[in-house]
């Protein structure tokens, strides 16, 4: 039985961080109407990011702020590169140009890098109960997650900037007659869901080792939690992450594992018929538009 | 008019000494994984090649009967995937005329390349491809340099039975070809040893965490792991049983461990054991070739890493091929294919003897494997052979931390 229970958490734990990484996609979706399917890359530069910074010396929790700022630089750099001229086209001129990008980042990152496996050690003391071990490292990154979605929450609902990006994604040509400068809000927006998406990179990182093709697993998983969690909102993809965890967490104990991928995705799909709104119909009120 | 005849002249010049420079060439062809999950231990694999190659054309080429034929390659990037080596191997044979050929690394990418050598009639040697599957339908211009797949753990059965034979063995493996290959010998060889099996489970080659399948390796109350499948998967495996003090005495995981780059997991390596090929510290003496001090201080040289097996196995591979056209005196596929058939040597790489019955023709059947484990020396992460005890270079640690 606690077995059982262990197993649960550690999805919980584990989905909570899958929440972070999906909570950028969705606002990006939400308020531009772009699928960024660079967030794989970005969460594997997240990952190199947190690598390099430990390395020289950057404890790995301080090293996570550095890497959020370094994310919001380099998603301000794609939004001109990739996404600026698609803006207002069909949702697919923006999906190939976002995909071809990915294509480049993970050219030249497997050219420089290889696919060797890079590990960050961090050692933090975790739970232990009668031989399972709640690892501090999963502690920790679930106890961020929460906080960092705490924080978008008051950015978004708070803050002008935040109010600002929903007026965006309410309605563009509403807010640019409000004097809302739409083209930088919606560079910051895209910059801050890459951020994003590069922290959770980061905090995977101090969960497992990475090689420059991690960022596809998580890039998938973010889809089915944005899914769950509904399209276009970060409170819903936070939760969507521990529903999806907590759906690991039940299945393996009860299933060979190869099986959970299964489950998930046949999920994926009833959601996506009976419930296009997310599974979560209280938070409906917290999509950014 | 003169300068067209003197064009027509040169034109002709170029082309003859074309035809004889293809003449003392041998072109051998194959893929390697540059780009995708197996980059890792392909890329080895063609050090290993390459090192050959610069040896034999440094000494003059490969000698058969009165000529002496330089090594030529053409390879591709297979990007790790199924569907690309099916049309590079066509395209090696076909358009770059390859002679001979190489195989991919790993077992999947193998059966898929010896569907083309087959079916133009080309003869490959195998490296990296240890499933037996391939060598059992009837395949005729196949060599295996690899100990099939069904030993890979045997050593390591032995190893735990002589340590603890009432061992609780948990059997997690990777759902690829390959692995799935080992678990069905290790599940039989087990039974056969007297062990309990208490956990047999595959997982997804592309798992990303495995908390909830170490949860249930602690429910089962293994005390002994054995499975994995290649690099990224093991080494997360191997990272996530450190960071969630899973209890055991002993854990070997295939592949992974035995790349180098594994002591980057520091203390979550230390003690994890893994089945190889080969090992530096093997101490064959060749009937040819390089000794294997010899060919690991060359590679370290030109490197700056220590060899593991993918490299060697890479050099063997080309030495093998090597050998076998010297013995026939020819470049003739058939003539090379029956001194292949006949070969029964040792070489750094260790013996190597295949299989002529026509139902597992190519299969490898001299090659031995080693046990290696990941040892604290000095303050350093080192690999030790722990196992066959007449090959060990340092008593085995267990329980591994």
């Amino acid at each position: 039985m606690l077995g059982i229970i262990a197993s649960i958490v550690d999805g919980v734990l584990v989905g909570s961080v899958y929440g972070l990484a999906a909570m950028g996609l969705t606002l990006i979706w939400g308020v531009m109407n772009v699928i960024n399917l660079t967030h794989g890359a970005m969460i594997v530069a997240g990952m190199f990011a947190l690598f390099y910074l430990t390395a020289l010396g950057v404890p790995a929790y301080a090293a996570l702020a550095p890497v959020l700022v370094g994310g919001f630089a380099i998603g301000v750099g794609v939004y001109w590169i990739a996404v600026h001229r698609m803006i207002g086209r069909p949702p697919l001129m923006s999906l190939l140009s976002t995909f071809a990008m990915n294509m480049v980042l993970i050219g030249l990152g497997t050219a420089v890098f290889g696919t060797v496996l890079f590990n960050v050690p961090v050692a933090l003391p975790g739970l232990s109960m009668r031989g399972y071990t709640f690892t501090g490292t999963h502690l920790m990154a679930a106890a961020l997650t929460a906080a960092m979605a705490a924080a978008l929450y008051l950015f978004l609902y708070r803050t002008r900037p935040g109010k600002a990006i929903r007026a965006v994604a309410s309605n563009r040509e509403a807010a640019e007659l409000n004097g809302i400068p739409t083209t930088q809000v919606l560079a910051f927006t895209f910059a801050l869901g890459v951020a994003l998406a590069c922290l959770s990179g980061a905090l995977i990182a101090t969960l497992f080792p990475f090689t420059v093709l991690s960022g596809a697993a998580y890039q998938l998983k973010s889809f089915v939690v944005t899914v769950l969690g509904g399209l276009g909102n970060p409170a819903g993809a936070l939760l969507g992450g521990v529903a999806l965890g907590l759906l690991e967490g039940l299945v393996t104990p009860f299933m060979p594992v190869s099986w959970t991928a299964v489950i998930e995705f046949v999920v994926f799909v009833i959601v996506l018929i009976a419930f296009p709104s997310g599974l979560f119909p209280f938070l409906r009120h917290a999509r950014v538009r | 008019m003169k300068t067209l005849q003197r064009l027509v002249v040169g034109l002709l010049c170029v082309l003859a000494s074309a035809v004889v420079l293809a003449q003392d060439t041998i072109t051998i062809g194959f893929t390697v994984s540059q780009t995708g999950p197996l980059n890792l231990d392909s890329i080895a694999q063609l050090h290993g090649f390459e090192m050959w190659r610069d040896d034999v054309n440094a000494a003059g080429g490969i000698k058969a009967g009165d000529k002496r034929y330089k090594v030529r390659f053409v390879s591709y990037d297979d990007q790790s995937q199924p569907g690309r080596v099916q049309q590079l191997y066509t395209r090696l044979i076909v358009e770059d005329k390859a002679q001979f050929l190489f195989s991919p690394y790993s077992s999947g990418l193998v059966a898929t390349a010896t569907i083309i050598s087959e079916q133009y009639g080309k003869l490959m040697m195998s490296i990296g491809g240890a499933e037996p599957k391939t060598y059992q339908l009837g395949n005729k211009y196949l060599f295996q340099t690899y100990t099939p797949a069904d030993h890979y753990l045997t050593g390591a059965l032995e190893l735990v039975k002589s340590k603890n034979p009432a061992a609780k063995i948990a059997l997690v493996y990777s759902d690829d070809p390959f692995s799935k290959a080992v678990a069905i010998a290790t599940r039989e060889q087990s039974k056969q040893m007297g062990f309990s099996l208490v956990l047999d489970e595959s997982y997804p080659p592309n798992q990303t965490d495995f908390s909830a399948i170490i949860n249930k390796i602690i429910s089962s109350g293994a005390d002994t792991l054995l499975g994995g499948g290649h690099y990224p998967d093991g080494a997360t495996l191997a990272r996530q049983l450190h960071d969630q003090k899973a209890n055991l005495k002993w854990l070997t995981l295939l592949v992974a461990p035995d790349s180098p780059q594994f002591a980057s997991l520091g203390a979550a390596a230390q003690g994890i054991s893994v089945p190889s090929q080969w090992a530096p510290q093997v101490t064959y003496k060749p009937d040819f070739g390089p000794t294997p001090a010899e060919f690991t201080k060359r590679f370290e040289a030109a490197y700056k890493i220590a060899p593991g097996y993918h490299a060697a196995g890479g050099y063997a591979g080309g030495l093998l091929f090597q050998h076998a056209i010297e013995q026939s005196g020819s470049i003739d596929p058939e003539k090379v294919a029956t001194a292949l058939n006949a070969m029964n040597v040792t070489t750094l790489w260790g013996a190597t003897k295949f299989s002529t019955d026509p139902k597992s023709h190519g299969l490898q059947l001299a090659h031995a494997m080693v046990l290696t484990q990941w040892q604290m020396k000095n303050g350093q992460l080192v690999k030790e052979v722990v196992w066959p005890q007449a090959a060990a270079t340092a008593p085995v640690v267990y329980p591994y931390q």
